[in-house]
């Protein structure tokens, strides 16, 4: 008796797992900094998102559609001639092996596809009959695409004419699965400017429009809700680490653009404080202003797109602009769950260059026959580095956020530029 | 009451354009503040404000222009401001202190809602100054009621769900202006897609004041080619949508 009351007393902590609040605080980061006009749809969303979370006929049937149509759980594999390779010139002891968990297999080619299933139905629950959605890459695109054509819903994507550019095959696929693909000229016409005219077009739709956010940016619930639709990827790799090495990997690694992939497979090891946790941004060219995109690596606090985070901006609060060889990871922003992982310690952030990025999807290809996503290429290129330093009998995961088939046209310009 | 970008058509046009806009009859003034990226805005203003961005046009810039012409002008001064420049540049105690010993009267931030404006609330009362908070067509009946009982200065009532810019439509904002008149005594003003004098005379049947926005604004971006100076222009521009008015703007 005595020691329930005392349980009853001393709360215990909150985790680190335990958030956003109410509010849509990550610690300081996060809220709801939008026009007036959209505050009505993201309180249905946080609502239809409420009646949901506790709906076991909803994850039913998500749940199915994730394994039927998506092809979940995707495998967790041992890198062995990758692993070899990042072992030669390392000293004797050290060695870890990479591993790879295999979204670059989930339907579409990334794990983008999780997060617009999710969305996707909840459209339906609010009887909104046509979504938007922001792409860089293109993968966030198809993939809405793809739910867009599954789930009967018209489809509009905003695309930088940059991306468009260098992404052209997903633009294609995009319009073959029935999307209208918008190309944005605005800005630095990549990313940034194609989550603003997302957000601009949700202004004047919302009463019949639904904006499928690609990552865990945007103002509260978004970074919440793609969250948990992205967890599923760590959730599984959590089950598959305790059958297939006996324990939990001792360094989980993925990239970091908004940081969906890398929320995804870091949310369930969040409390488990033995594993370290590394997101890799873009560090471009250098560490120069323009030159990377890496917010919480060389960024300040501050407002973009709805959320307070880590943003990289110039001395008079203006957003700076930004560079990298990989569509998906140039953006000047990232979602406030990690500025608040980065912030309390729980995640290091770390960079690889482009050249680093190019490096490294050669690698994979020729060594694993996989053909990894550039953004992908960040994360690999890190779990290399750091392979070299952790003792042989050591997991590293990378999480394989997506396959490279987009970015083959793109990596072969960028290698003929090369001295 | 005109809505100018600072720091468009030219860097340096803001002075000339608040005597003009006074002149021509204009009671309160909104100053936008350039953002690289304003969600809130249509085509018009975007593009004003990127031009002025790149121009070089600073927040710091924009309180010096405003204290050198503030003795000039008795209108009322009201800067709109995205929350991401405010908490860039060190947060609402600091930036509402800088724009009020500059002179400015009031604020609004676009992007802002209730639920985040505790702090900017809090800043302009010590500072003395006013915070309009925005009402949509979007607003639930209830929360209408908290947003226009917490504004001073005015409750800035959107006349239209989506963006600001230019429509050929009227927009009809009998509704809403009620229900805030219901809700406070506090002036209720319109703005959003106000393009022509016959909007400004429809609108002003229900509102204290009728903000025009993009119409003013692409017509100071295309003088280049006439000569005619920003500070005539914006005295014209104003009579021009103020007639058929009854009294001020």
């Amino acid at each position: 008796m005595s020691t329930i009351s005392n349980d009853l007393q001393t709360p215990r902590p909150p985790l680190i797992s335990e958030v956003p609040d109410e509010r849509g605080r990550f610690g300081q980061f996060g809220g709801a900094y939008v026009p007036e006009t959209l505050v009505s749809a993201l309180e249905q969303l946080i609502d239809v998102y409420d009646r949901v979370r506790s709906d076991e006929r909803f994850w039913d049937e998500l749940r199915s559609l994730l394994t039927t149509y998506v092809g979940r759980p995707t495998p967790l594999y041992f890198a062995q001639r990758l692993t070899k390779h990042a072992r030669k010139g390392a000293d004797r002891t050290k060695g870890a092996e990479i591993w790879f968990k295999r979204e670059d297999l989930a339907h579409t080619g990334a794990h983008k596809i999780n997060n617009t299933i999710g969305q996707g139905l909840l459209t339906k629950k609010m009887g909104k009959r046509r979504i938007i959605a922001e792409t860089g890459a293109g993968q966030h695109g198809v993939a809405s695409a793809t739910a867009a054509a599954f789930l009967g819903l018209e489809c509009d994507v905003y695309m930088g004419s940059e991306d468009v550019r260098r992404q052209r095959l997903n633009v294609t696929r995009m319009k073959m699965l029935g999307a209208n693909v918008i190309e944005v000229n605005s800005g630095s016409r990549t990313l940034k400017d194609a989550t603003n005219e997302a957000m601009r077009d949700w202004m004047g739709s919302v009463e019949h429009t639904h904006y499928i956010i690609g990552s865990v940016v945007g103002p509260h619930p978004f970074p919440m809700i793609v969250r948990d639709f992205q967890s599923i990827i760590g959730r599984e790799c959590k089950g598959q680490s305790i059958r297939q090495l006996g324990k939990l990997p001792e360094a989980i690694v993925a990239c970091v653009g908004g940081g969906s992939n890398a929320a995804g497979i870091f949310y369930d090891f969040a409390d488990d404080k033995g594993v370290r946790l590394i997101g890799v941004e873009a560090g471009g060219r250098s560490r120069e202003p323009g030159q990377h995109a890496a917010p919480l690596s060389l960024g300040s606090p501050g407002i973009l797109h709805g959320s307070l985070s880590y943003v990289l901006q110039d001395a008079n609060g203006q957003t700076a602009d930004v560079h990298s060889c990989s569509a998906g990871l140039d953006y000047p922003g990232v979602g406030p769950e990690h500025a608040y992982w980065k912030d309390n310690g729980r995640v290091e952030y770390t960079t690889a260059t482009d050249d680093e990025a190019l490096d490294a999807f050669l690698l994979t290809a020729r060594t694993e026959g996989i053909i990894p996503a550039l953004e992908t290429s960040h994360a690999i290129a890190h779990a290399l580095k750091l392979a070299a330093t952790m003792p042989g009998e050591s997991r590293i995961v990378v999480n394989l956020s997506g396959r490279g088939d987009k970015d083959v046209e793109e990596v072969g310009r960028l290698l003929a530029m090369r001295p | 009451m005109p809505f100018l970008v600072a720091g468009d058509p030219a860097v340096d046009s803001l002075p000339g354009a608040l005597k003009g806009c006074e002149r021509g009859g204009a009671s309160v003034i909104e100053v936008g503040i350039p953002f690289s990226d304003p969600i809130a805005d249509g085509p018009v203003i975007a593009a004003a404000m990127h031009r002025a961005l790149q121009r070089g046009v600073t927040p710091a810039m924009v309180f010096e222009q405003i204290a050198g012409v503030r003795a000039e002008i008795r209108a009322a001064i009201v800067v709109m401001v995205s929350v991401s420049i405010v908490t860039r540049l060190g947060g609402g105690v600091r930036f509402v202190r800088q724009a009020a010993e500059a002179g400015v009267d009031g604020f609004i931030f676009p992007d802002a809602p209730l639920e985040e404006s505790e702090q900017l609330l809090g800043a302009a009362r010590d500072a003395g100054v006013a915070v309009s908070l925005l009402v949509s067509p979007t607003t639930r009946p209830e929360r209408l009621v908290q947003i226009a009982q917490a504004c001073t200065g005015f409750v800035y009532v959107l006349a239209r769900a989506g963006l600001t810019g230019e429509r050929s439509d009227a927009p009809s904002v009998g509704g809403v202006v009620g229900a805030v008149r219901r809700a406070t005594q506090t002036p209720v003003v319109c703005g959003f897609g106000v393009s022509t004098a016959d909007h400004v005379r429809e609108v002003s049947r229900y509102a204290d004041g009728v903000i025009v926005g993009s119409a003013i604004v692409r017509r100071l971006a295309e003088l280049g080619s006439t000569g005619e100076p920003v500070e005539m222009a914006c005295e014209r521009l104003v009579r021009e949508f103020a007639s058929g008015l009854g009294g001020g703007v």
